[in-house]
């Protein structure tokens, strides 16, 4: 029960003065995303059927692991950004939706930290 | 997490059947969602079949012939059965639009009418626009300028600044758009909604209003304004023609081009 007027309520805790740099980071990797997929795709197709050493040695060219370092950062990136937008839509309890926020941004920084390094090994040859 | 099934209180069921005479022509079946508060039942689908005949053309026409012929307890908002009023707002063959300019022709077949949907219903086809109406108030909707009006004149604005409100100042804030939002069925508590912010840019547009500044401050928000996903549900029902989709699109470059 809550006597608080209507425009109270809809005033509420004031505009967060945040969101441009979330909107604005998600277009810009959407944007990234294009040319580095298009690319992924056409490496997948010339690397498909090539043995252990060959693809190890395509992946330690300067550019191909520039790259893909790219490709993995700009994924996470907006996956993460992404799924933050879902779980705000449709999660309702605060701290349902507070726990999921941080198992993304935990998960979506483990997954791409775990392939930036593997690309760095493969890269600096360790 | 949102709902996405009617609670089980909110649940349609059959209602009752107002059959026409027998041998009457020109048969058409209106199904018209009605709930009574008092009651303490489910909402129920009432079948309403009219000679066309004996009603007028429009969607608004069949209704005001049901209440004063077939069942006056049916209730739903009218006013200036021409499309600038915006009272008789409802979901008429699935989409939101103004019963009053649109024909009876334009549906085959029977003729769904339910209230606004995913808002608070006071009664039959009557939604409860309260919080809706506070979002508009919020986005203070009214001229601000530091600047003091001219004593003896207007505050002027060209051919070219007068244009930039067309297809803003046309809203009659009837809730189509808004409540054909699924955004705003799932966050309304915090989203303004199609409606509200195409009202908020009618007044960032304006070159004669100062407080383009303090509006964006306002709307500057995750939940208030970026909680648009161009969803287009808005451009798509707008009884009037108007575009609110674009209108929120214009704010959020504002909001972008004030940080580059």
């Amino acid at each position: 029960m809550s006597l608080q007027s209507p425009i109270g309520r809809v005033r509420g805790l004031g505009s967060a003065k945040e969101g441009v740099h979330h909107w604005w980071s998600q277009r810009l990797t959407a944007l990234a995303l294009v040319p580095l997929s298009l690319w992924f795709i056409y490496s997948l197709v010339v690397v498909t059927g090539a043995d252990y050493a060959t693809v190890v040695a395509w992946l330690a060219n300067p550019l191909n692991a520039v790259l893909m370092l790219l490709l993995i950062i700009s994924l996470y990136y907006h996956a993460a950004l992404g799924l933050q937008v879902v779980i705000e839509d449709y999660i309702d309890s605060e701290w349902q939706k507070i726990a999921c926020l941080i198992l993304v941004k935990f998960l979506a920084l483990l997954a791409g930290l775990s392939a930036a390094i593997a690309v760095l090994k493969v890269y600096l040859g360790l | 997490m949102a709902e996405f099934t009617l609670p089980k209180n909110s649940k349609v069921k059959p209602g009752k059947t107002f059959a026409m005479a027998e041998g009457s022509t020109n048969k058409k079946i209106f199904r018209v969602y009605r709930w009574e508060p008092d009651s303490g039942e489910n909402p129920r689908l009432d079948s309403y079949e009219i000679n066309l005949d004996n009603c007028g053309p429009m969607v608004l026409d069949a209704i005001i012939y049901i209440k004063n012929e077939i069942d006056s307890t049916l209730s739903f908002r009218r006013s200036c059965r021409e499309g600038i009023c915006g009272s008789c707002a409802m979901n008429i063959g699935g989409t939101n639009t103004l019963a009053c300019t649109t024909a009876i022709s334009e549906y085959k077949g029977d003729v769904a009418i339910y209230p606004l949907p995913h808002m608070p219903v006071v009664k039959d086809l009557v939604p409860d626009l309260t919080h809706f109406y506070a979002q508009y108030a919020s986005i203070k909707p009214w001229m601000q300028s530091q600047t003091a009006p001219p004593p003896d004149a207007e505050t002027l604005q060209s051919k070219e600044e007068r244009a930039e409100l067309d297809g803003l100042y046309e809203c009659i804030l009837c809730a189509c758009c808004s409540t054909s939002c699924p955004s705003y069925w799932w966050n309304s508590d915090r989203y303004l909604g199609p409606a509200i912010l195409l009202q908020a840019y009618r007044w960032i547009a304006d070159s004669r209003d100062e407080f383009t500044g303090e509006r964006l401050d306002d709307l500057e928000d995750p939940f208030r304004l970026y909680r648009c996903h161009t969803i287009m549900n808005c451009t798509n029902t707008c009884p009037k023609g108007l575009n609110p989709a674009k209108a929120i699109a214009e704010i959020k470059k504002l909001m972008l081009s004030r940080t580059l």
